[in-house]
């Protein structure tokens, strides 16, 4: 039996894909399997894990719980994305230095939950983050060394805003 | 590439919808909500469905409105949209509470309030608050639109009133009554974890403070979610407290029938959780509904 392949487009880290895609392919395959963006880890792929979380027009998802075929005409954000011109994001930055990562596996998924809690609350209680990052596992680093992380990179966040205002102003 | 092969189809209309299911009444059909429960059954090969509508693209089942006495909530209206929602945080806080103990943020970026009903998990909130509020289920199929109140949608362990030509299409739940005192709690091991018990109370007392509606539902202990329809009845005309708070959690541990015992709890663990469950939500709905023996929120 064979199936029909869907043309689908969409924009990844603002760059323009097209591909033909059986429906069943998962969109952490899509990713990492024919856009060759293997920054997207692939654990459980299930949905328990967290390790393939992208962000789906601005929100974070399993990119492991979606077929490829939804995410047509869908703008993504992947690890790949963070960076701009070669210099880290904040996130990033805020991660190594407080060692939030060790071997890495789960880091992307972690900065991507990050990066939609810090624009949607940019100064969030420890609670707060404990509570989004509840759907990440790492099984090296321990989450003490992320809490910091997510600390120092909302601060920092925030610093860059304020002077971004009074610079405006 | 993980699940078995499969046709598919993403319909923009609900009529499309309808139509695609009456075609294909004798093929092994799948609907896809947000996909968080489904997928993970695709990935591992225990569902392999021939053909799956994909009922994403439809903007016509994504809304929340406020009609009469009732939020109607469109069947593909994400979690999130629930969760974010200022119309459910005025007018039913019980709902609202149920969603944030759905999964993780993550899950509920795509995960709908019509899947989560049709999917019918033992341990999933949804399915345990339609029971508890008395939700309503506005179900679409060949023959025409449907209305199904919830304790006749649930049929036990993932089985639903559903039949396989329909769509779920809207939940109606009541607004909550001026008056009425609410709770909904779990016990999970990480919150977002699946629960490995949960329950949710309302109360209404009257003017002497004693107890005129009680309403108890547990899920996540047996194999579907129910209602605790004997021990509500004991307490109907009973001044509240902590004696008969205990006494109606034993109660409740004790008619549970067959708990479910797996890798996560025991039967006899479950048991328990079902009787301080009982306990704490009927606390914490006598507190809301500034009722004797009642317990402030976040007290505990």
């Amino acid at each position: 039996m064979t199936t029909q392949k869907k043309a689908i487009s969409l924009s990844v880290n603002g760059i323009s894909y097209e591909a033909s895609i059986e429906p069943r392919m998962t969109l952490a395959d899509l990713l990492r399997g024919e856009l060759v963006l293997t920054g997207t880890h692939v654990g459980c792929e299930h949905g328990v894990c967290g390790a393939c979380t992208v962000l789906l027009d601005g929100r974070a998802v399993r990119a492991c719980l979606m077929l490829a075929v939804q995410a047509d005409g869908a703008s993504l954000t992947t690890v790949e994305g963070l960076e701009t011109d070669g210099e880290l994001h904040p996130i990033q930055q805020a991660f190594i230095e407080e060692h939030g990562l060790q071997c890495g596996f789960c880091t992307p998924g972690f900065l991507l939950t990050v990066h939609e809690l810090l624009e949607n609350s940019p100064d969030p209680s420890d609670d707060e983050v404990r509570d989004a990052l509840g759907g990440q596992i790492c099984r090296c680093t321990g989450y003490q060394a992320i809490l910091r992380s997510v600390r120092l990179a909302a601060t920092r966040l925030r610093d860059a805003q304020a002077a971004a205002s009074s610079q405006g102003s | 590439m993980k699940p078995a092969r499969f046709e598919y189809a993403a319909p923009d209309s609900l009529a499309e919808a309808i139509s695609l299911l009456e075609q294909h009444a004798d093929d092994d059909v799948k609907i896809l909500a947000g996909g968080q429960s489904l997928v993970p059954l695709l990935n591992m090969r225990m569902a392999r469905p021939e053909f799956l509508i994909d009922l994403n693209r439809i903007a016509e089942l994504q809304y929340i409105r406020e009609e009469a006495g009732w939020l109607a909530i469109g069947a593909m209206t994400r979690k999130r949209a629930v969760e974010e929602s200022e119309l459910v945080r005025q007018r039913q806080p019980a709902l609202l509470a149920a969603t944030q103990l759905v999964g993780h943020p993550q899950i509920r970026n795509r995960g709908t309030v019509g899947g989560s009903m049709a999917h019918a998990d033992p341990a999933a909130e949804y399915p345990a608050l339609a029971l508890l509020l008395g939700v309503e289920l506005r179900v679409a199929g060949p023959g025409g639109e449907r209305r199904i109140p919830a304790a006749d949608f649930f049929h036990g362990y993932l089985a639903t009133a559903l039949e396989p030509t329909d769509v779920l299409t809207e939940v109606r739940i009541p607004v909550l009554d001026p008056g009425t005192g609410w709770s909904f709690l779990e016990v999970a091991r990480r919150h977002g974890d699946f629960a490995m018990g949960g329950a949710g109370a309302t109360v209404r007392l009257d003017a002497s403070g004693k107890l005129s509606e009680v309403r108890i539902a547990l899920f996540g202990v047996g194999a579907a979610a129910l209602r605790l329809h004997d021990v509500e009845r004991e307490l109907v005309g009973e001044q509240p407290g902590e004696a008969l708070f205990q006494d109606a959690g034993a109660r409740a541990s004790q008619g549970l029938e067959d708990p479910l015992s797996d890798v996560h709890a025991s039967a006899e663990y479950r048991r328990n959780l079902a009787r301080v469950l009982t306990v704490r939500v009927l606390e914490e709905a006598v507190g809301r509904a500034g009722g004797a023996g009642g317990r402030e929120e976040g007290s505990r």
